[in-house]
């Protein structure tokens, strides 16, 4: 007998009676201002908020708190990065600023859900030095289950909750941003 | 029990020679479980949030079976290759070929409670492979050649000027700088290279949906996706208690994961892993190390809804004031100490006597897991099995038979506090276990039984 047929065996015999799932959950009344408890949120953990007219704004304002940016990678028009043509991802080693959509915000956690189908690279938001997220306000739920209503049962190879920029707290407890991935996170809020 | 093992109170008591180090790491621990607190107050919710959690584990516990076969099936039908390994030799040897089959003799690998459970770096490294832990904390301890003390904060006992004086060692940086934030940016540009130039890389599993065959990897540091991302392979290690019903379940857990193990709101990243992408393997090797046997266990099945948050670490006044190594297992703290003697009751006999049953770790259990009356409970079973030392049965013995005779109680009372109050040196010498690191108590004058009767005499 193989190992997944013992173990399979095993636990068919020793677990416990059923215990059925609890019903579905039903949390309390939010009350807050969504996108002002996302904004704060976003800043506690050590990202940044800006609010945004239109889209045309963003790339200038970007390029202004860069000034000194050699590689700007924006997914915001086209979901293909330029230079992913060998479909290496070591070849966005030396991005400082990657764009790209989120999909949905968390009021209470402050994270930003986004899938492989916004990336453009799956190693993108993770490689870059800078993140900058764009989403709009409306797409803001207060917590986490209505995040996952929202999501569904949605179809993704890679889909993550993103919240802030890469941190560790591992040398006496300290903060440092930008522990492996981006040393910043900026989320520009459209309307 | 054979005296030559490794024994908690003897290395907590070799932690606790240095006195304001003792003091440091239990008030940083505490400062952590504070930040756990003032997260979960915030959530009108936490209670509720804590019970569904709880009966949501009781489910999986009870269906484990079928979850295991639905997440196997929609793993596969995803592109997933799923491995089944009964023992840690196993699980070791599966990493290990596909790593051999893939010609590769360096890998990344971020945090994953299992792996050192089944001691995976020590057996690849004698295969010849070099394994380099990307956690910061976790590289930290594994450059000093330490096991980590904590699950969640590896090197939670590790001074910043001690990690500079490694890094100067190890990293080459300047003897002397014990910056955090220039530590870090040290190691970012030393692992950096790391993940740029392996092709195999290793995680962790926080959580496994059965509905989705998907998988879920929390980390801060974005080193589980820095190192997968850039490798061709994917190779998760997972207990098979980590099955979670469906997706939408994961609402409750990422509620309550990062709130109870460092007052974040959530993680950094919560990587949500569907499908390998285009060229890329994905593995996942589903470990059960005696976890289906424990499932039989009526007293202690419910350590299986563990989901390694760490927060009974940092609230157990154990823990703060032994450090995580006088545990001497991958998992130390109140959760570590009633997980390890089921797999090996002698060598862990001693976890379950390094607790004060305060119920603390209980009480902070995001998952309600009833950790003390666990520790209980392990104590009776170690004893019965005969796995306790010789004084402390004949102790037990004798308190049993002193708290049944009466006279003989009220007896010894009497003589016990005329000794402590005449002949004080015969208790306060090194020979009385009660009396290291501590100031006798001064004897009453009298026992509380003659002070009520006396008062009840007179009418109160």
């Amino acid at each position: 007998m193989g190992s997944r047929e013992k173990i399979l065996a095993a636990v068919k015999t020793n677990q416990p009676p059923l215990s059925p799932l609890p019903s579905n959950w039903q949390g309390s009344k939010h009350t807050t201002n969504l996108k002002e408890q996302f904004i704060q949120t976003v800043t506690n953990i050590g990202g940044l908020v800006i609010e945004v007219n239109s889209v045309e704004e963003i790339i200038p304002a970007v390029k202004d708190k860069f000034p000194e940016t050699t590689r700007i990678v924006n997914l915001l028009e086209s979901p293909k990065p330029t230079g992913a043509s060998l479909g290496d991802p070591h070849e966005f080693e030396n991005v400082t600023i990657a764009i790209m959509q989120g999909q949905l915000g968390v009021a209470e956690n402050g994270a930003v859900w986004l899938t492989d189908k916004q990336m453009g690279d799956r190693v993108l938001p993770y490689i870059c030095e800078n993140l900058v997220l764009v989403m709009k306000s409306t797409e803001i739920v207060p917590t986490l289950h209505e995040a996952y209503e929202r999501i569904g049962s949605s179809d993704y190879g890679l889909g993550t909750f993103l919240a802030g920029p890469s941190k560790t707290a591992d040398i006496e407890q300290s903060l440092v941003l930008g522990a492996h991935g981006p040393k910043s996170l900026m989320v520009y809020l459209l309307p | 029990m054979n005296d030559t093992l490794k024994n908690h109170a003897t290395l907590a008591e070799k932690f606790n020679r240095d006195i304001p180090r003792v003091d440091w790491h239990d008030k940083t621990l505490w400062f952590v479980r504070e930040k756990r607190d003032k997260a979960a107050n915030q959530i009108p919710d936490w209670e509720k949030l804590r019970e569904t959690a709880s009966q949501i584990k009781n489910n999986v516990l009870s269906n484990l079976h079928d979850y295991l076969v639905e997440f196997e099936n929609n793993a596969q039908q995803n592109g997933i290759t799923v491995h089944w390994a009964s023992t840690p030799k196993e699980h070791n040897e599966i990493v290990h070929r596909i790593i051999q089959q893939h010609g590769v003799e360096h890998i990344v690998k971020s945090k994953s409670m299992l792996t050192e459970e089944c001691g995976l770096n020590e057996y690849l490294e004698h295969q010849g492979i070099e394994v380099v832990d990307t956690d910061l904390g976790e590289r930290i301890v594994q450059l000093a050649g330490e096991p980590p003390s904590h699950i969640v904060l590896p090197c939670i006992h590790w001074k910043k000027e001690e990690i500079g004086e490694l890094f100067h060692q190890h990293l080459g940086t300047p003897k002397g700088n014990a910056d955090p934030q220039f530590l870090t940016s040290a190691a970012r540009a030393h692992l950096r290279e790391h993940f740029l130039h392996s092709k195999v890389a290793i995680t962790g599993v926080n959580f496994a949906v059965a509905e989705t065959g998907e998988f879920v990897v929390c980390t801060n540091e974005g080193n589980a996706d820095l190192g997968v991302q850039l490798a061709d392979v994917h190779i998760a290690c997972m207990g098979i208690e980590k099955i979670i019903p469906q997706r939408k379940h994961l609402g409750i857990f990422l509620r309550l994961l990062a709130r109870s193990a460092t007052g974040q709101p959530i993680t950094t990243y919560s990587s949500h892993f569907q499908k390998p992408r285009a060229g890329q393997e994905m593995h996942i090797v589903l470990v059960d190390n005696g976890r289906s046997e424990r499932l039989g266990s009526e007293d202690f099945r419910n350590a299986l809804k563990c989901i390694r948050c760490g927060a009974c670490f940092n609230t157990c006044p154990v823990y703060r004031r032994s450090g995580g190594h006088s545990y001497h297992t991958a998992v130390a703290g109140p959760i570590g100490s009633i997980l390890a003697p089921a797999l090996d009751m002698e060598k862990n006999a001693d976890l379950p006597f390094a607790s004060t049953l305060c119920g603390s770790c209980t009480n902070v259990c995001p998952v309600k897991i009833d950790i003390h009356d666990q520790l209980y409970k392990w104590r009776q079973v170690l004893v019965k099995n005969g796995h306790v030392t010789r004084g402390k049965k004949f102790s037990m013995m004798s308190m049993r038979f002193l708290l049944s005779h009466s006279s003989l109680y009220n007896f010894s009372g009497t003589l016990g506090r005329w000794v402590m109050r005449n002949l004080p040196s015969l208790v306060n010498n090194k020979f009385n276990p009660w009396y290291k690191q501590r100031e006798m108590p001064q004897a009453p004058a009298q026992s509380f039984r003659s002070w009520y009767l006396k008062n009840k005499q007179h009418g109160k």
